[in-house]
């Protein structure tokens, strides 16, 4: 890490900020900048990215996503990493691949942006192997497992222990973690009548652990919960970890 | 369609699903229990991942060269003496079975479990020649005796009910005076059973698996009902899902590993039959007359298809017994017989999108299903692939859906149009904000702030703040 800080080995990193990092949780995706450039990397932000898709493909709009990932494919074509702030547009990214022709040109872009492309708490575990970022932030929190990060993504084990070594912050075992939280994109409108019951479960075990504070690495699951919370008027504050990550005591 | 439960509206199975607060709690429990008994029995393997891989490896043999076992498999069973029918759909092989009824004068038949018989409404076709089918599996038997409740779940069928409604039932329909302790539950059904075991004429059984190699079948149970439905009567008819099957017997032995763990958590289930055969001369026990039903009804037409995967199917309910939707719902819910992951995947191609539209999409596609599955069914991913079909070719969707869905791919396909979308958003929330949050939205947000609040998106974007940034360091 010294030899990051001291500029000895500068990574470039192309931010992936998604939709909802963009409009929503700006906090989120500002944390990501200034924790990686904390970190040592030089971040920019290609202008021309959108949405990863996942609503058009998950909905069965397979030829609609084509062009949509066609689209983030030359966005980030120059980028010598990609790092995104949300594990279910990361792993959506990793999809591209099975979207085009096997051995096609398009299917070999797609299957180098996935190469590049990382979760962020996965980017600073696996790729810049650090796993005390030397955050502090008082508070006792629990951790949601989004469902693509870890089932489909595989990233289980870097945002917990990014967060163990956070100074000042007590972590709590939530209850039932791995299931889901209920949003799965247009199932939380379609069908959401069940949603709502799923969601209702999650928040229920969230209270049980008297946490203060909810973290997550998928911006999705956290604007289901964090509703469903604010609707309840619950104490329970919600954030991103990158917001931890980059906290230095002043938070 | 015979496979289909309940009421026809799924919006409706859904609400009365949810609404019942039993069914939850039994539903609730008996997830959490098996859950944990199934991880435990795979983690005692040490090496649960290269289990799953094997198994996932012989269901694939097996599946693409079905045609060669099942061919082995009649040959072996007519050596045997045993007579074996294909029946391509549910009425012809209803029409064998009653055919065979009707020639031994059958009044009593006796039945273990089974959910292809359950497909093919056979026990409705035996009952309306005047045959009284008994179940004889405890579950089965509980919902035979509540008026034919359908089954909820298809490794436990009475899944959904709990040991005081039980209670009722038994004492509602056969003036039983005891507790709802599962023990005296249970030994009063087996009092009950054991007379019909003894006047039965026809013995049914289902198939777990079908050993190609030897012409046997395969039960697992773990209350021994399939072994006496298949030695005490005098003529047995095993009915079998046309991918039930294996080569021989060492792929039995895997695949019945990973069926008795993934399902209830067991190494072995009590009872492990294996039926070859009818009774030969000098041999005490068996039936005198064995006949086999292979059922096709809608499986040759998943062959070669990108669902075929679904064939690989073990029937153990892990993914039924993850899934959080399942378990808010129940397994009625769902309206077909096979409920959860494994059954939106499979009723809809046994069936029809007309009948099972919404099932595809009852899921959230966390993959917990196909975490869990034994032979690596890519469940959630197929579920994705039903969506795709009814867009692309059964264009079953919307109007709505459609437009959005096109106007989504042009804005986010135009930087430019995204830029200006993401710019007017806060501006056109607004009226429906309060305080930064929205509580009442408009068109599909309505939908979402009926439980929730919904954050309205910032005046300062990401890419705002990011070009500020940029530029004021430039200045520096």
């Amino acid at each position: 890490m010294d030899a990051l800080r001291n500029g000895a080995y500068r990574m470039k990193v192309s931010l992936f900020v998604t939709c909802l990092g963009d409009m929503f949780y700006v906090n989120a995706g500002k944390a990501a900048v200034e924790l990686l450039e904390h970190l040592g990397c030089i971040v920019d932000f290609p202008r021309t990215q959108t949405c990863c898709g996942q609503p058009a493909y998950n909905s069965g709009y397979h030829k609609e996503t084509i062009d949509v990932a066609k689209h983030l494919i030359e966005t980030f074509e120059e980028s010598a990493y990609v790092v995104g702030i949300s594990g279910s547009c990361v792993y959506m990214i990793h999809e591209y691949v099975h979207l085009f022709e096997e051995g096609s040109e398009w299917q070999q872009r797609a299957q180098r942006l996935k190469n590049k492309t990382y979760e962020l708490t996965q980017f600073i575990v696996e790729e810049l192997q650090i796993d005390d970022v030397g955050a502090h932030f008082d508070g006792v929190a629990t951790y949601h497992t989004s469902c693509h990060m870890t089932r489909l993504l595989g990233v289980k084990e870097a945002p917990l222990r990014l967060l163990e070594n956070v100074q000042g912050l007590t972590m709590v075992d939530l209850p039932n973690c791995h299931d889901c939280c209920g949003f799965g994109g247009t199932f939380s409108v379609k069908m959401s009548d069940i949603s709502e019951q799923m969601v209702d479960e999650k928040v229920a075990h969230i209270e049980e652990t008297k946490a203060n504070l909810l973290l997550g690495a998928d911006s999705s699951c956290l604007m289901n919960i964090g509703g469903r919370l604010s609707r309840h008027n619950s104490s329970v504050e919600v954030k991103h970890v990158a917001e931890i990550l980059n906290s230095r005591g002043d938070g | 369609m015979p496979m289909q439960i309940g009421e026809k509206d799924f919006k409706q199975r859904v609400t009365s699903g949810i609404a019942d607060d039993f069914m939850r709690g039994a539903v609730r429990s008996a997830q959490t229990r098996l859950q944990g008994k199934r991880k435990d029995a795979a983690d005692e393997l040490g090496d649960w991942e290269e289990w799953r891989t094997l198994g996932s490896e012989i269901r694939r043999h097996t599946i693409e060269h079905l045609d060669y076992y099942l061919h082995q498999l009649s040959e072996k069973v007519a050596e045997l003496g045993g007579h074996v029918f294909f029946a391509e759909t549910g009425e012809e092989a209803n029409q064998y079975i009653q055919q065979i009824a009707k020639r031994k004068h059958a009044k009593k038949i006796a039945k273990s479990k089974s959910m292809v018989t359950e497909e093919i409404s056979m026990n409705q076709a035996l009952e309306e020649i005047d045959c009284e089918v008994v179940e004889t599996d405890l579950g089965e038997y509980i919902l035979q005796i509540d008026d034919h409740d359908p089954p909820s779940h298809i490794v436990a069928p009475a899944l959904h009910k709990n040991k005081e409604q039980i209670r009722d039932v038994f004492k509602e329909k056969l003036a039983y005076l005891k507790s709802e302790k599962p023990e005296e539950l249970a030994l009063f059904a087996r009092e009950k059973l054991r007379e019909e075991f003894l006047a039965a004429d026809i013995g049914i059984t289902g198939c777990n698996f079908a050993v190609a190699e030897s012409g046997s079948f395969a039960l697992v149970t773990n209350e021994g009902n399939a072994r006496m439905v298949s030695t005490l009567p005098k003529t047995q008819i095993t009915v079998m899902g046309m991918e039930r099957i294996v080569p021989g017997w060492e792929e039995l032995d895997i695949v019945v590993s990973l069926l008795t763990r993934a399902a209830v958590g067991q190494k072995l289930t009590s009872y492990i039959t294996a039926l070859t055969g009818p009774k030969k001369d000098g041999e005490a026990d068996g039936p005198e007359e064995f006949h086999l039903v292979i059922v096709d009804n809608g499986r040759s037409k998943i062959l070669g298809t990108e669902f075929q995967e679904a064939l690989h199917c073990i029937r153990c309910a892990a993914c039924i017994n993850v899934c959080p939707v399942y378990r808010h719902v129940g397994g009625h819910a769902y309206g077909s017989i096979y409920p959860g992951p494994i059954g939106a995947v499979l009723s809809p191609l046994l069936s029809d999108y007309d009948e099972y539209k919404e099932l595809p999409y009852a899921s959230s596609l966390c993959g917990a299903c196909t975490e869990v599955c034994p032979v690596k069914i890519p469940l959630h991913e197929q579920l994705i692939m039903h969506r795709r079909q009814i867009v692309e070719d059964e264009k079953k969707t919307t109007l709505s859906e459609r437009v959005a869905m096109r106007g989504f791919e042009q804005i986010v396909n135009s930087g430019n149009l995204y830029r200006t979308a993401t710019k007017m958003a806060p501006l056109l929330t607004t009226p429906f904000a309060k305080n930064k949050v929205i509580t009442k939205g408009p068109g599909p947000l309505k939908h979402w702030t009926h439980a929730r609040d919904f954050p309205q998106p910032v005046t300062e974007r990401f890419r705002d703040w990011f070009e500020k940034r940029g530029e004021q360091n430039g200045k520096r």
